[in-house]
């Protein structure tokens, strides 16, 4: 028999402390997709706070302590196109060329892929009970221009029959999150998510769908302080068919 | 002295900016009048990101052999009967621009729009010498009555209203014998334009800045939709370029690779009305043209960004296009940061020119969403460089001290899986 190749899920801190239902999601996901799941046991957080607040020290042993965490896994899956990001595009940087890191960082962010690239390259096909039908997508900033993500989530969405996905008038413009930045700048931060949410609101959408859960947190805070009757998911959520769950928390 | 920097209430401006309904109706044209009409102009010119490509090429070469340009534009000035002046800072590039002004016996000076001259706020000191600047770009003549700061390094007056502006030209033209408010906007340009064409004619000096300087003629290449760059130089006897080293491009190849970027990352235009090259003093078959032509090239901080990890700064071209997508400033417009340079290329360039201790809000003041970079015509890498201010700020301990203590404690967490796990 032909064991199932490994794939290790790197599940993000924000996942793990703020909404752990979508790593369970894109475990499933990423075992439907035929590999065997394993989620290193001392992963912590990639260093993305401390590497964008200038903390470049911490950034750096934070970013040697995942990648030596992530060293046997030939294919590494991450749900949120910032914390992929971060390991793709910005650990590479984080070491001189000459350091024996630098190479090991340059291979873990050519074994690294956000959950949507993953399971897109796959060919994967969700199905599952379809829990939305009006779903816009809402594109995370590190995602889009870091990463180039844009049809994958919504090709893996319009394979769920039924599904009805709209587009935002603005998806290209941040929802005002940016990590520490809607802490430093509530104000102005506020207003990012509030013409969001308004963008969000106009497309007539029951659920919007993303894949980071950073945006996720802030647009779904927004929209209950609002009282808006639209939900806010993880595009595992949807995928995996466990948004239900997700909502009785 | 370097640059005036007013950032420290950042964080009061732009709350009382997002409260200001007329400021809001204003910025809500950033998105139609240039966002939408880059994408537009963009889509139109197939080769548009290749074009991103050459142009950060050639200013990149150009800032790494800034020198020889430098030199090489001066000889080709000097050999035209012109006059390349060196300005270490501000304050010698207004002592020079002062001594030309007192040597042509200047009491009034037209100004075409120069963001090196609200860089080293000249009006301010030409005034206090007892020489009166007239701003002739219709935004700049707005807010010079205004007695405001330019809030956009493209579109001055992008802040205001029509009725403020209506208002404003109700209160200072009766002195011109305008008595009625207008409210049409056709009317009230063609009231300040019948104002402005006297200034023109009477000034004695006329001061412009440059988009590019071409090292292989000697030319100073200025952009406008008014024309008045041209009435700024041509008219008066006297014309001083005021720019910076960086707006060096080698050749006219180059300078034309630039003038076909330039307006379509600004205004989404495929080209300008007016692109003006002034190059030397006037010849003796000219019929117009200034007889005397300096150029006053100010550094200010700007050298010290060489070999620096701010070096690929000193590409930009000045466009605002990184203002026009960036979604704080879109959000709170230019005043909030105090400075002359707003939104993400003035969160690089005023740290650079005024000191991260004076500027400490700019760079932070960034959910770092890329969309600068992504649309920057010669694809300056703004979020890294904005971090990078944000690890000087770090290292020389000026991140508050709540935030310090919360990252430090976050890395002592994440390195102990055991603690991380019992949160």
């Amino acid at each position: 028999m032909q064991t199932k190749p490994q794939a290790a899920l790197f599940v993000t801190c924000l996942v793990d402390l703020m909404r752990p239902q979508v790593g369970f999601a894109s475990a499933a996901l990423i075992e439907a997709a035929g590999f065997e799941v394993v989620a290193p046991r001392w992963q912590t957080c990639c260093g993305q706070p401390n590497y964008n607040s200038g903390d470049r020290r911490a950034a750096r042993s934070m970013a040697e302590r995942t990648i030596s965490v992530l060293e046997p896994y030939s294919h590494v899956v991450v749900p949120s196109g910032s914390c992929a990001g971060m390991i793709k595009v910005h650990y590479p940087s984080l070491f001189d060329e000459a350091d024996a890191l630098f190479g090991k960082a340059r291979a873990l962010a050519d074994r690294t892929e956000e959950l949507t690239v993953f399971l897109a390259r796959h060919g994967y096909t969700p199905s599952v009970p379809l829990q939305a039908t009006r779903v816009a997508y809402h594109d995370s900033c590190s995602g889009l221009r870091e990463l180039g993500i844009h049809d994958q989530p919504r090709s893996l969405l319009r394979k769920l029959p039924g599904l009805k996905l709209l587009e935002l008038s603005e998806p290209e413009v941040c929802c005002g999150f940016g990590g520490t930045f809607c802490v430093k700048y509530p104000d102005v931060s506020g207003r990012m998510v509030e013409n969001k949410t308004a963008d969000i609101a106009a497309t007539g959408a029951d659920t919007v769908a993303m894949g980071d859960v950073g945006c996720l947190l802030n647009i779904e805070g927004k929209l209950r302080r609002e009282g808006r009757d639209i939900r806010a998911c993880h595009v595992a959520e949807l995928l995996a068919g466990t948004l239900e769950k997700s909502s009785e928390r | 002295m370097a640059v005036e920097v007013e950032s420290g209430a950042f964080v009061e401006k732009a709350r009382a900016a997002l409260g200001d309904a007329t400021l809001q109706h204003a910025l809500k044209h950033i998105k139609h009048g240039f966002v939408e009409a880059r994408a537009n102009a963009a889509a139109r010119l197939p080769d548009f990101e290749a074009m991103r490509d050459r142009a950060r090429d050639v200013k990149a070469h150009t800032i790494a052999h800034l020198a020889d340009y430098l030199e090489q534009f001066e000889a080709n000035v000097t050999g035209l009967g012109g006059q390349v002046h060196w300005a270490r800072d501000a304050d010698e590039a207004r002592a020079i621009v002062l001594a030309i002004c007192r040597n042509a016996g200047a009491r009034t000076v037209t100004k075409s729009k120069s963001m090196v001259t609200e860089e080293i706020e000249l009006n301010p000191y030409l005034e206090e010498h007892g020489i009166e600047p007239i701003e002739t770009d219709l935004g700049e003549y707005i807010i010079q009555l205004r007695k405001e700061k330019p809030s956009h390094i493209i579109a001055p007056v992008i802040h205001l209203s029509k009725d403020q502006v209506a208002d404003t030209f109700h209160e200072h033209h009766p002195k011109h014998g305008f008595h009625e408010r207008l409210t049409v906007r056709s009317d009230m340009v063609r009231e300040a334009r019948s104002i402005l064409r006297q200034r023109f004619v009477k000034a004695d000096v006329g001061i412009t800045g440059a988009n590019f300087l071409v090292a292989e003629t000697g030319s100073a290449v200025v952009v406008t939709n008014e024309g008045n760059a041209d009435l700024t130089a041509s008219l008066p006897d006297t014309h001083i370029v005021v720019t910076g080293i960086e707006k060096l491009v080698p050749t006219l190849d180059d300078c034309h690779l630039m003038l076909r970027l330039l307006p379509r990352s600004a205004t989404g235009q495929d080209i300008t009305a007016y692109i003006s090259f002034f190059t030397g003093p006037k010849r003796t078959a000219d019929l117009s043209g200034s007889s005397s032509f300096h150029v006053v090239l100010l550094d200010n901080g700007r050298s010290n960004m060489m070999g620096t990890e701010f070096e690929e700064m000193l590409r930009c071209i000045r466009c605002g296009a990184c203002l026009n997508h960036c979604p704080v400033y879109a959000n709170i417009g230019g005043h909030a940061y105090g400075s002359v340079y707003p939104g993400p290329m003035g969160a690089v360039l005023t740290p650079s020119l005024a000191g991260i201790d004076k500027a400490g809000h700019l760079p932070n003041a960034s959910s770092f969403c890329g969309r600068c970079e992504a649309v920057c015509p010669v694809r300056i890498p703004l979020p890294r460089m904005m971090r990078h201010w944000r690890e000087r700020e770090f290292e020389q301990h000026l991140t508050p001290r709540g935030a310090r203590w919360g990252l430090h404690a976050w890395a002592v967490i994440a390195a102990s899986p055991t603690v991380y796990r019992a949160m």
